[in-house]
């Protein structure tokens, strides 16, 4: 079970990436965050932001058109 | 054995022998080191390029300041310093409203043509005389893709330097009083100085 979940349904690029930038300053150093999405974009948008910021992106999955992914925070 | 416990001309002279073998081993260190530390002071002093991006917002309609805003809010997420710059028709994306106080005749006919907000922006093409705005504000409210106003609020919020023009203020006859507060004010200097630092500049 992720320490944060964000629901991210329905809103658009750039709103998911900008919540979960918001969302991380509420957590530490090794806590999760587990987002859901539909954005189209939210697949390539949330990895080139963990590759980015130097979070892990634990999994990444898709079912029913809602991709749902698990951000490790990293220090 | 204590160095202490030799006699003291003994003990003097291979103090002397250790210091010059310090010494030489070190040398090379010494001079590398305040190498290095010119090259820092230099490169800080001309400006490296930081993980920042600059943005010029130059044109004022909803579209292309929707790409400049998103791309503004992208950035600061992904943890960059971001600056962004109104001049001009840009200008229209942090005004608060319309005022004709204290303007000259020329002032006010701009003030009237002009947009008073980012919520009354035409749209770059199909603006079809203020039809397409409401057209397209209609399609992102059912996609559910954010209004341009409560993007400048968001990128605000989120610590995006804004910084409006003051030379275009003065051709558009836009006082500071009409702009959003907390917004900055420069020139070009201002602009070219970030911009120097910045890995993303972008003229929108």
């Amino acid at each position: 079970m992720a320490d944060q979940v964000l629901d991210c349904k329905a809103i658009s690029c750039p709103m998911p990436i900008v919540r979960i930038s918001k969302a991380i300053k509420t957590l530490t150093v090794g806590q999760t965050l587990e987002v859901h999405a539909t954005d189209p974009s939210f697949q390539a948008d949330v990895e080139a932001w963990a590759r980015r910021t130097g979070n892990e992106l634990v999994s990444f999955v898709t079912e029913d058109n809602v991709h749902t992914a698990l951000i490790r925070i990293a220090g | 054995m204590d160095l202490s416990e030799l006699p003291e001309e003994l003990r003097q002279s291979i103090q002397k022998m250790i210091d010059e073998e310090v010494r030489k081993q070190t040398k090379g260190f010494g001079d590398a080191l305040e190498t290095l530390k010119l090259q820092v002071e230099k490169s800080n002093a001309t400006g490296q390029q930081e993980d920042r991006a600059t943005i010029v917002a130059f044109s004022g309609e909803m579209d292309t300041l929707f790409a400049a805003c998103t791309i503004a809010s992208g950035a600061a997420a992904m943890g960059m310093e971001v600056s962004m710059y109104f001049t001009f028709w840009g200008l229209n994306a942090i005004r608060t409203g319309r005022s004709f106080k204290g303007k000259s005749l020329g002032e006010k006919m701009v003030a009237f043509m002009m947009p008073g907000g980012p919520a009354s922006v035409p749209t770059s093409r199909m603006n079809m005389a203020g039809m397409g705005p409401l057209f397209f504000k209609h399609l992102m409210k059912q996609r559910n893709v954010e209004k341009l106003p409560n993007l400048v609020e968001l990128i605000q919020e989120l610590g995006v330097r804004m910084i409006a023009c003051e030379t275009s203020m003065m051709v558009m006859g836009v006082k500071r009083e009409e702009l959003l507060e907390g917004v900055e004010f420069g020139g070009v200097a201002t602009y070219l100085e970030d911009a120097a630092k910045s890995k993303i500049t972008l003229f929108i």
